[in-house]
């Protein structure tokens, strides 16, 4: 099982909240931009949601 | 039946806490009750992005989850007072509720000013779904707007009424805007990028009364000036939700005393172990800091410390062998926030107004992006930059330790 994530861009402000409670998903790049995978493993389901409720501009979506 | 947990405030805490409370196995009812006529909503726009374009619920409203789906939520209803000898509590209707645990979430309110002149028609502050509504709807080219208060609130909202084409002069008792917090150098360096922008100061000056019959056309300052305003942002500060607890004993000097499980302790040291507060209401220790109990305002606070009481709770409700070691586990979240003015992205860990001193980190104020570093003694309490949010965020880790 995988789970797919959107990130809406025009939203984000790549505050990098996000980095921290999935580190493995999500990173800032050299130029401060997000960056992130866009399809995980369902194991990173919490760490997502605990992403996507710290995400200042509730950017982050899971797609079922 | 089982009472259900009652949550007193339906704003992000409370959804977060339902959510945790869910997610850490408690299946019981739940109940949560929020003054305002709106479910959860994300506050920290109200004075940027959504200020600057479209303020509705739809632009700020929390998304909700299925786990939470039969939360019972009770909207536009205040709780008025609290009973916690008999786990009760009475709504602004007379309707009493009790409690198996109570959930303190009611976070805080805008101060606001008290001024001869009784006219508040032009007076705005920044804290509501609807105090943005109205404040969007009054901000228009040539407005002439009086900020007063020049923390994070009031630069950011001055930065926003800019955008919108209004004529902008802060005024404030400070030195410099958010010095007090964030240091002379660093409130300087902010300073000089509002005049950039065209926004006026008054600085170390107070509004002494207002002006106007039917609506506010100026202030007064203390050395007897006047300026002209057809808006008046109040950004004075905060004031915590905590009189409809009163009466029972506990402390609630500033805001709601809670030991590191977040439960509240009254006034005579003792624990209430079914009263938890989460969020900006909370004076809660840190041991990322020390063992002094303190309110945060930051961002990620209530998020934090709304996990902290379901797993406690969620364990007591259970009547879980393993409570005793959850209650004594460390508790240390790192607080987090930022702030958005112009073209400046601010991005700060810790807690940056315990720091005796700070230090430039990377770069120099003469540059576009830079990082500081504040520091009580040689621990790292707090790191604020503008820009560089790689580098700020590699101090995250470090806030809380000697370097």
């Amino acid at each position: 099982m995988t789970i797919k994530i959107d990130v809406d861009m025009t939203k984000c402000q790549h505050y990098g909240q996000c980095v921290f409670e999935a580190p493995d998903v999500f990173r800032l790049n050299s130029d401060d931009k997000l960056e992130y995978v866009a399809e995980v493993d369902d194991s990173e389901r919490g760490n997502v949601e605990a992403a996507i409720d710290i995400c200042p501009m509730q950017a982050i979506f899971i797609v079922d | 039946m089982t009472d259900p947990v009652i949550i007193v405030g339906a704003s992000m805490g409370g959804l977060r806490v339902a959510e945790a409370l869910r997610r850490a196995g408690y299946t019981g009812p739940i109940t949560a009750f929020g003054d305002e006529p709106y479910p959860p909503y994300n506050r920290p726009p109200l004075s940027k992005e959504v200020l600057a374009s479209d303020v509705s619920l739809e632009a700020v409203q929390f998304p909700q989850r299925d786990a939470t789906a039969d939360v019972n939520w009770v909207l536009n209803t205040r709780i008025e007072r609290t009973d916690l000898a008999s786990n009760s509590l009475t709504d602004e209707h007379g309707h009493s509720h009790t409690f198996s645990a109570l959930i303190i979430a009611t976070g805080i309110r805008s101060k606001r000013a008290e001024w001869a002149n009784p006219v508040m028609t032009g007076r705005h502050a920044v804290r509501s779904l609807d105090d943005a509504i109205a404040l969007r709807a009054a901000l228009n080219p040539g407005t002439k707007v009086v900020v007063y208060g020049a923390g994070f609130i009031g630069c950011e909202t001055a930065a926003t009424a800019r955008k919108l084409g209004c004529d902008v002069t802060i005024v404030a008792p400070g030195v410099e805007p958010i010095a007090r917090y964030l240091g002379l150098d660093f409130a300087q360096w902010i300073r000089a990028a509002h005049d950039a922008h065209g926004v006026q100061f008054r600085m170390q000056s107070r509004i002494d009364n207002t002006i106007g019959d039917d609506r506010i056309t100026g202030v007064v300052l203390d050395d007897g000036s006047t300026l002209e305003c057809d808006v008046l942002i109040e950004a004075i500060g905060s004031i915590p939700n905590v009189e409809w607890l009163a009466g029972n004993d506990l402390d609630l000097s500033d805001g709601v005393l809670t030991n590191t499980a977040m439960q509240a302790v009254r006034t005579d040291g003792t624990v209430v172990t079914n009263v938890f507060a989460l969020g900006d209401v909370a004076r809660f220790p840190n041991a990322l800091f020390d063992d002094e109990p303190r309110r945060v305002e930051h961002w990620n606070i209530p998020t934090d410390t709304a996990k902290r009481v379901a797993e406690v709770a969620a364990a007591q409700l259970a009547g879980s062998d393993s409570v005793d070691e959850i209650v004594a586990k460390r508790f240390a979240p790192v607080p987090s926030f930022w702030s958005d003015q112009y073209d400046i992205h601010m991005l700060a860990y810790g807690i940056v107004g315990l720091a005796d001193r700070s230090e430039m980190l990377h770069n120099t104020f003469d540059d576009d992006e830079f990082c500081v570093g504040y520091y009580r003694g040689d621990e790292l309490v707090g790191v604020c930059g503008v820009g560089m949010r790689n580098v700020v965020m590699g101090y995250r880790a470090k806030v809380g330790s000697s370097a």
